[in-house]
């Protein structure tokens, strides 16, 4: 099945791996061409003076993001970071611990930046003061490692110092695009997402075509006809969602939770097709002026539609960038109706109308599942839903409960806010890098096997597009079978009871019986 | 550019093998490319693929996994119109393999 090593699962539990050096040096995406890089702003291949800019191009953001200069200087060497990562953990290479990932940026910025670095440069050894002269090993080296974090900030939950290997990361690639050396995956999806309005490239007739043969199948299985309208205009809610919730399973039956809880909860909704893409690239890339132009096309479709409310679909790092920066990339809000969250999650909306007792489940329909759910990082660690701290993680829970009987959660250390990363976050989703993120989803594929064996765990529950599409991917290399990802939402759409479903259904059946 | 020959001719291909020019398409493309990945394509694998390529026509994007099924399962079958069915066709994904296999570019995003 795969032309690399994949680790055999045999207890239920990782354990530090012994080192082997250099194991993922080989490892890389695809260079991003002349056509994906310059639309984004970026030089279309390595330029000239492209140590000059790296040296330039550090300061300028050392010097404009407070919180980098402060993860580059406050490091202490404590170790505690080491073995937290999943990439770490699943590939055994030392580069991919936290700390020594964070270093192949520290040492260029130590080397022109500090002054202890440029004293002991100048006595020819800056390698006491870990400061190391920049040349284009080292740009590799930052092109292949930083490749290999997935921005989930698992080691930064650990850190006695807090630093963030997430913002590291942003940085070395933002600098890197400066340079004229992208990332295709990245890069061809945010030019996209630019031109057509969503990363995978469905033009508005494709998307209609599409939501028009979801209304059908709804409609088909429960006999009501629920509407997933398109650019309506005057409608309540402004549904923003990741593209993968229109094309790929199982985020198409989430999609159709979402529907289905709108119709019962009786608001009317629509989906842009201008703004048809909650998941914004531009942050993987660490690239402030493309978060901001993506961000700022919600905010025009969220005008032009003449909504009251924003409502985000399930998608992990969607949710950061809409919870934590979409007020100052393209706020204010203030023309949408101040007494909803701006924006709100799809699972805070479901969890509301639950708490107040306005949907009614059958939760028999899902009985043929014992379900876990697994955190998505940027779920989990740079966001939050609800109004308490751990919102992000009950609400979720919350809403799988509702809808299903039988639920067990993971080992608590691999859960919550110590949840592992799925292994294809951050930009790394793609097919150049399997080997990557098969070895990557270990440490998830381990807990998973754990409930597995223990507890008769059937299917894992996720709340990003990413999540279920790498799981549905990988986890067939550790023996589990792709149908066994589903969607937080598909629960609810197979246990939610329409309340103007025809009446006779399976439910008048049992009453005969009776 | 990598190129692969078909009928005597060089097609150019991206890094990941998937036409360059969507134009280049002929049927023998298909052939080429699955021979060199030790797949044998029966009549079931070209009513995917046909129907790939007519809905690109239309579209200009790849159907969605339940535009597919649906379309599938209506040609031939209830029993085939599920993706189940369209992964022992193309065990690499339908989304990916029959894309690549249609001429058509390679769906990009959370997928």
């Amino acid at each position: 099945m795969a032309d690399f090593e994949v680790a055999k699962i045999t207890k239920g539990y990782v354990s530090i791996p012994k080192l082997k050096e250099g194991t993922m040096a080989h490892s890389q995406p695809f260079i991003a061409k002349e056509k994906f890089q310059v639309p984004l702003g970026y030089p279309g291949e390595l330029i000239d003076n492209w140590k000059e800019v790296v040296i330039e191009k550090l300061k300028e953001l050392s010097g404009k993001y407070r919180s980098l200069k402060v993860f580059l200087d406050s490091c202490i060497k404590c170790g505690a970071c080491t073995d937290k990562c999943h990439y770490f953990i699943g590939t055994q290479d030392p580069k991919n611990m936290p700390v020594a990932r964070q270093d192949l940026l520290r040492q260029v910025y130590r080397y022109y930046h500090t002054f202890t670095g440029r004293l002991f440069a100048k006595l020819g050894i800056p390698g006491f003061v870990g400061a190391k002269e920049l040349t284009k090993e080292v740009i590799d080296d930052w092109y292949v490692y930083f490749h290999q974090c997935s921005q989930c900030r698992r080691c930064s939950v650990f850190c006695p110092m807090g630093i963030d290997t997430a913002e590291i990361s942003m940085a070395a690639r933002e600098i890197l695009d400066q340079i004229g050396v992208g990332q295709k995956y990245c890069n061809e999806i945010i030019e996209k997402a630019g031109r057509i309005g969503n990363n995978l490239g469905l033009p508005e007739p494709a998307l209609l075509d599409t939501l028009e043969g979801l209304e059908e199948e709804i409609e088909d299985d429960t006999g009501v006809a629920v509407k997933l309208p398109l650019d309506k205009k005057g409608v309540d809610i402004l549904l923003v969602t990741p593209s993968a919730d229109f094309f790929a399973e199982p985020h198409v039956d989430g999609l159709m939770g979402y529907a289905k809880v709108f119709h019962e909860a009786g608001v009317s909704w629509t989906v842009s097709s201008y703004a048809s893409e909650a998941a914004n690239f531009g942050m993987f890339i660490g690239s402030y002026e493309n978060m901001r132009k993506l961000s700022l096309r919600i905010r025009k479709a969220a005008i032009d539609l003449g909504v009251k409310r924003i409502v985000f679909g399930e998608c992990g790092h969607a949710w950061r960038v809409a919870y934590s920066f979409l007020n100052t990339l393209a706020g204010p809000f203030d023309f949408l109706d101040p007494n909803y969250p701006v924006p709100q999650h799809i699972c805070e909306f479901t969890y509301n109308m639950i708490q107040n007792n306005e949907l009614t489940f059958d939760k028999s329909q899902n009985d043929d599942m014992t379900l876990t759910f697994h955190d998505s990082c940027n779920v989990a660690r740079a966001s939050r839903m609800g109004d308490e701290p751990g919102g992000q993680f009950k609400i979720p829970r919350a809403v799988i409960k509702a809808a299903c009987n039988n639920y067990v959660d993971m080992p608590s250390d691999t859960i919550g806010e110590s949840t592992f990363c799925c292994g294809g976050g951050g930009g790394l989703l793609t097919d150049d890098l399997m080997e990557l993120r098969v070895k990557g989803a270990l440490p998830r594929a381990t807990a998973l096997t754990h409930v597995t064996n223990e507890y008769g765990v059937t299917h894992m529950a996720a709340i990003c597009a990413i999540c279920k599409s790498q799981f549905t991917k990988v986890l067939p290399y550790y023996g589990f079978t792709m149908d066994q990802i589903v969607s937080v939402h598909q629960l609810v759409s197979s246990a939610i009871v329409l309340s103007d479903a025809p009446k006779d259904n399976e439910e008048s059946d049992e009453t005969d019986a009776a | 550019m990598a190129t692969i020959e078909v009928n005597g001719k060089q097609l150019e291909v991206d890094e990941e093998g998937y036409l360059a020019d969507l134009n280049d398409w002929e049927p023998a493309v298909a052939e080429v490319m699955s021979k060199a990945e030790d797949a044998e394509l029966t009549d079931a694998h070209w009513e995917v693929i046909n129907f790939l390529r007519e809905y690109y026509e239309e579209y200009q994007i790849a159907p969605a996994v339940r535009v597919l099924t649906k379309a599938i399962g209506k040609k031939l079958g209830k029993d085939k119109g599920n993706s189940k069915y369209l992964y022992e066709l193309f065990p690499y994904g339908p989304g990916k393999q029959a894309c690549k296999y249609a001429g058509l570019p390679k769906p990009t995003g959370c997928v």
